[in-house]
């Protein structure tokens, strides 16, 4: 049996990805694509330790959780199109108008 | 028929209200035949009450029309108290001020034209019919929440009047500031009444006129009780010393002349000045428990007459004479209910209404008759530099009799029945108060004679330097009689300033002949009345003097004086002290020293120092602080996502190496 802790190693480096795809790309379509990441590292994590406690509320977190994303996409890319359509762009750089 | 009496009311505050919203609409013929119509049915609603009041054998009926307040105990009602002191202030009122209307529908068409701004001639009306609404609103009313709401309005109209040209005058000021200083000063009598009204509730609980003299009638009074009622009516007497122009509070009729000759016939004249006299005889019940503000009361009237008198004898402005005469009258008055004669208080009041509204009209058809003759004599002549004086300036007018053959007539009517002459109307009247005060306080009595004979003086010094010897002026020269829409109102003012003295004929007890005493009899339903058998030293003494202060005026300014700058002949017989006449006893300049310079210096303190350097500066500090403090924290809204999100996450890391590392 594969140790928890691998689990555990593969989540944080998935994570660590999600992050540095948020802080470091413009894209805002990117952007989106790496908090799916994060989203689904801690996913591994929660299946990882529900393995190893034999507990399921952490299997049923998860759905929990992936219902949130899937929402989250619904309303995340509409909004990404919205804004395109207004500034024929999707750098998040640009979408600066709000500033103090 | 007694419910009708709240329409007395009502078609003014029709017409006020027809006015204030199509005035312009209806175009100034038709808004100006509007209010005479409201002020006229007005009248009628008053005779009617009047024939109601006779129907009822003369006792007196309260017509509610309304709830208005309810508080717990505290109950005040919209209700009209008719009885035959309200009824005879109605028909005054609405009667005296149907005349006046009518009379503006002549003389503010010229004014307006004089002045240059026809437009404003329906506004004039506006605030005449609700200065009419207004006043029978404070006669009527039968309790004294009601009587300050009429007393406040009538007080705000005087405003509205006086400042009618409100941007003439001195500077550009003069008569938004003589608006002023009658609303400031009227507010201090204003707030005696108001004082007076909240001791009547804690000390009685009621506000209602007859419950509180039906409490009065049964009331034990123990000392703390005398002091609380002598209080009660001293502050009463404030509030008539503020509206009728009594000392100390008078200095603001003589500055009321700045409003139209209309305003100060109806107004300052003939109505509005006399509701303090009104308001101490409707609580003459109150003054009777009290007989130490009684004997203020007499004082202040008498003190009044002589003062208001001297110095109106000093005056070149021919309505300042006539606001200065006003007072002395008022003085008169207040001087009677002071010393609980009642109906000759009255009896003068109406007297005077007649006579004093005759005397400001006919000034007004004089000065508009001298403005006429300017401009059609700076036509004739083509010089102007003469004509720009001013045309209320007696010194400039001279020899207008036979030029106004009516406006002539009417005016030596209403002067020599103002200066106690028999058989005219003021002769009766003020007799009846000489004579009282000759009964009940000597000293009251010589200065009041005193007065009197100031009075005739003033008006034979009037007569003679407006209509006769020779005209100082161009404009003077060229005067011309007024229209007939003018010169009709005069007319009839002239017959009851004439024939007035038939309200209350003394019983003469000669040839047979007994008096009929008709309004004290009328009165006597309202007040106690009491009647003193004619007095022919009284009378004698009075005609006398006042023929002799005629003959004075003659003797001084019988003779022609040449030109305006002529000094004037009192000068010469009173040498330093015609100055001090002249020029007013210098009481406002010694309020001004007073009162009005150290309350701007306050005002000024507390607008630089106060409001300025503190209140305005920590608010606009704090303002500041918060500008700048958001200024620098904008700083770190960049505006990059990704740089908040970075933010975020080193925050998450911070708050998760806490949580591991440090505990």
């Amino acid at each position: 049996m594969i140790p928890t802790s691998y689990y555990l190693a593969l989540s944080a480096v998935l994570f660590a990805i999600g992050v540095t795809g948020v802080l470091t790309r413009r894209n805002a379509i990117i952007v989106f694509m790496s908090v799916e990441l994060m989203l689904n590292s801690a996913n591994l994590t929660f299946v990882a330790f529900a393995r190893q406690f034999m507990d399921l509320s952490g299997q049923v977190f998860v759905f929990f959780v992936m219902v949130v994303a899937a929402a989250e996409v619904a309303v995340g890319l509409a909004l990404i199109v919205a804004i395109f359509r207004s500034k024929q762009s999707i750098s998040l750089d640009e979408l600066n108008q709000l500033k103090g | 028929m007694f419910s009708l009496v709240p329409l007395v009311v009502l078609f003014p505050l029709a017409g006020f209200a027809a006015n204030a919203f199509f005035g312009r609409q209806l175009g100034a013929a038709r808004a100006g035949l509007l209010a005479v119509l409201a002020a006229g049915a007005a009248f009628l609603v008053a005779v009617v009450q009047l024939a109601a009041l006779a129907g009822n054998g003369f006792a007196p009926v309260t017509v509610p029309v309304a709830e208005w307040l309810r508080v717990g105990d505290f109950h005040v009602a919209w209700a009209f108290q008719v009885d035959t002191l309200s009824v005879t202030m109605m028909l005054v009122v609405a009667g005296v001020g149907t005349l006046i209307h009518i009379y503006a529908l002549g003389y503010m068409r010229e004014d307006v034209q004089h002045n240059g701004d026809p437009g404003r001639y329906p506004r004039f009306f506006v605030y005449l019919n609700l200065f009419l609404a207004s006043m029978l609103v404070l006669v009527g009313a039968d309790n004294f929440l009601m009587l300050f709401v009429g007393w406040e309005g009538v007080g705000l109209c005087s405003y509205l009047l006086i400042g009618f040209w409100f941007e003439k005058g001195a500077a550009g000021l003069g008569n938004a500031r003589a608006a002023m200083k009658a609303f400031v000063v009227n507010r201090i009598g204003d707030f005696g009444l108001l004082l007076a009204m909240f001791l009547i509730y804690w000390t009685f609980g009621t506000l209602t006129f007859s419950e509180l003299f039906e409490r009065l009638k049964t009331v034990r009074l123990d000392a703390t009780g005398q002091l609380i009622v002598t209080a009660i009516t001293l502050l009463l007497l404030l509030g008539a010393t503020g509206k009728s122009a009594q000392l100390p509070l008078y200095v603001w009729l003589p500055d009321a002349m700045a409003g139209p000759t209309p305003v100060s016939a109806l107004i300052h004249a003939a109505t509005m000045v006399t509701a303090g006299i009104y308001m101490i005889t409707r609580n003459h019940v109150l003054f009777a428990l009290a007989p130490q503000s009684m004997e203020v009361v007499a004082w202040i009237g008498a003190a009044t007459a002589l003062f208001a008198g001297t110095i109106a004898v000093a005056q070149t402005d021919i309505k300042r004479v006539l606001a200065y005469s006003t007072i002395s009258q008022l003085g008169f008055m207040i001087a009677a209910v002071g010393l609980g004669a009642y109906v000759a208080g009255m009896f003068h009041l109406v007297t005077h209404a007649f006579f004093k509204a005759l005397l400001f009209l006919s000034a007004g058809s004089v000065i508009q008759a001298v403005e006429r003759g300017g401009a059609q004599g700076g036509a004739h002549a083509g010089q102007s530099a003469e004509a720009h004086h001013d045309p209320q300036d007696m010194r400039f007018m001279g020899g207008l009799w036979g030029k106004l053959p009516i406006t002539q007539w009417v005016f030596l009517i209403g002067a020599l029945a103002l200066a106690g002459l028999p058989p005219l109307a003021g002769f009766f009247s003020k007799d009846e108060i000489l004579l009282d005060a000759f009964e009940h306080n000597p000293a009251i009595f010589w200065v009041l004679v005193a007065a009197a004979f100031l009075t005739a003086f003033y008006m034979g010094r009037q007569l003679l330097l407006v209509f006769f010897g020779q005209p100082r002026s161009t404009a003077a020269a060229h005067a011309t009689e007024s229209p007939a829409v003018v010169t009709t109102p005069l007319i009839i003012l002239a017959l009851l300033s004439f024939f007035g003295g038939l309200l209350n004929l003394p019983k003469f007890g000669l040839y047979g002949y007994a008096g009929s005493l008709l309004l004290k009899e009328f009165l006597s339903f309202s007040v106690e009345a009491e009647a003193l058998p004619f007095n022919a030293f009284v009378a004698g003494l009075s005609t006398v003097l006042a023929l002799a202060a005629l003959g004075l005026a003659y003797v001084l300014y019988g003779r022609a004086q040449a030109t305006a700058q002529d000094r004037d002949p009192l000068a010469a017989l009173l040498g330093p002290v015609f100055g001090w006449l002249r020029d007013k006893w210098y009481v406002d300049e010694l309020y001004g020293f007073l009162v009005v310079t150290p309350f701007n210096t306050l005002s000024q303190l507390a607008a630089r120092a106060l409001d300025l350097g503190g209140v305005d500066m920590t608010f606009n500090n704090l303002g500041e602080l918060a500008r700048a403090v958001g200024a620098g924290l904008a700083r770190f809204q960049l505006g990059y996502a990704r740089r908040y999100a970075l933010v975020m996450f080193l925050g998450a890391v911070a708050v998760l190496a806490y949580f591991l590392i440090a505990r």
